[in-house]
């Protein structure tokens, strides 16, 4: 019995896609969640369906989920704890103009 | 003690005929894509699915209230959805036909059978909506120009399925295939212009559907040649959906649309 030639390429689940909404121009790329397609144009379409169809979008990124690369929470306290008694680092000394909507 | 509503009785001259083609095409479409609605393939389709069906019965509300405008006996779009009988709608037999969900008459169709129907008809809806926009009409212009957005939509996401699927497994090619040739008989009446869409044409109210064969024809090429599926052969068969002429299984779909507001006239949520 030949078991060989019945190979089957069908994947279980599609690749995970994370999605970045731009709410309007002007205004960066936010992360809202992710999504399940079966590759970056469907991805697109997905997004539009499931995140921004009450107006809440003009543009969206969509990133596999596998390609990106995250710090390792173990290094939590390494990378980012120092930075909270270095009040030199923080931009509080200086008031911003109203002007400027979006820092 | 039972109040039953009754059927609204119609001056159905050319011009509110040939708006309640598009309108009934737009109405019976969105209910049997709404179907899906929670049976979708995946999270994400469902919602894609029952999104366009909204679209779709929004594009109907606005193209019955206008048609009730020019009806002039003062009736609303949900009179206009729910009141009618049978030979007073006007929709394509193509989208009266059972899409997802079995029956007592129809063992119902699968995934293929959706992407296929959408395919063909939202190509067909954005040339309409595309000639419609310029309409002598304002209002129906103005409806046009919103659903032209949304159709346009409409037709790139049946038109990626159906690549994928067409292109995809040979299973899903055979199924894409099969969708097709069942979905085709009910095409030539897609293009079959009689003395309504002369009258819209001449009056600059529309679009003769004779006008969208050839348009049509190529979009769909394109896309079937992508997806490697074969445009099947022309039938002499012509649907009479548009003519008030129905299938067997537009008196379910009516049942099931109109029994609340037969039972409970004028009821709202």
């Amino acid at each position: 019995m030949n078991t060989s030639t019945t190979a089957t390429t069908t994947r279980s689940e599609w690749p995970l896609w994370e999605i970045f909404v731009r709410p309007k121009a002007g205004l960066d790329h936010k992360h809202c969640g992710s999504l399940h397609a079966p590759d970056a144009k469907m991805a697109v379409q997905m997004a539009r369906e499931v995140y921004t169809r009450r107006q809440e979008g003009s543009s969206v990124w969509v990133v596999r989920s596998s390609d990106i690369v995250a710090s390792d929470p173990g290094d939590k306290d390494m990378l980012f704890d120092p930075a909270e008694d270095k009040v030199y680092r923080h931009p509080t000394f200086y008031e911003l103009p109203e002007a400027v909507n979006h820092m | 003690m039972t109040a039953v509503a009754e059927s609204l009785q119609l001056q159905l001259t050319p011009p509110v005929r040939y708006l309640l083609r598009w309108a009934d095409t737009c109405l019976i479409h969105a209910q049997r894509l709404s179907e899906w609605c929670g049976h979708g393939p995946v999270l994400e389709e469902d919602i894609a699915l029952s999104n366009m069906a909204l679209d779709l019965i929004g594009q109907a509300r606005g193209l019955l209230t206008r048609a009730a405008e020019l009806e002039g006996q003062g009736f609303d779009e949900d009179q206009m959805a729910f009141l009618r009988e049978e030979p007073d709608y006007f929709n394509l037999t193509l989208v009266e036909q059972p899409m997802r969900r079995s029956s007592a008459h129809s063992p119902g169709g699968d995934f293929a059978d959706t992407v296929v129907r959408n395919l063909l008809l939202a190509t067909w809806l954005k040339l309409a909506w595309q000639r419609l926009s310029s309409s002598a009409d304002a209002e129906l212009a103005a409806i046009a120009a919103k659903a032209l957005k949304e159709a346009r939509y409409h037709q790139q996401h049946a038109a990626d399925w159906a690549v994928r699927l067409g292109d995809g497994t040979a299973e899903s090619q055979r199924r894409m295939q099969a969708a097709l040739d069942k979905a085709w008989p009910y095409v030539g009446e897609l293009f079959a212009a009689d003395e309504v869409d002369a009258a819209a044409a001449a009056a600059g109210l529309g679009p003769s559907r004779a006008e969208l064969r050839e348009p049509w024809r190529a979009e769909v090429q394109a896309v079937l040649d992508e997806a490697t599926l074969a445009l099947p052969a022309e039938v002499p068969f012509v649907a009479t959906g548009s003519q008030g002429r129905h299938s067997e299984h537009m008196g379910f779909i009516l049942a099931e649309m109109q029994s609340l507001q037969r039972r409970y006239p004028g009821g709202t949520w």
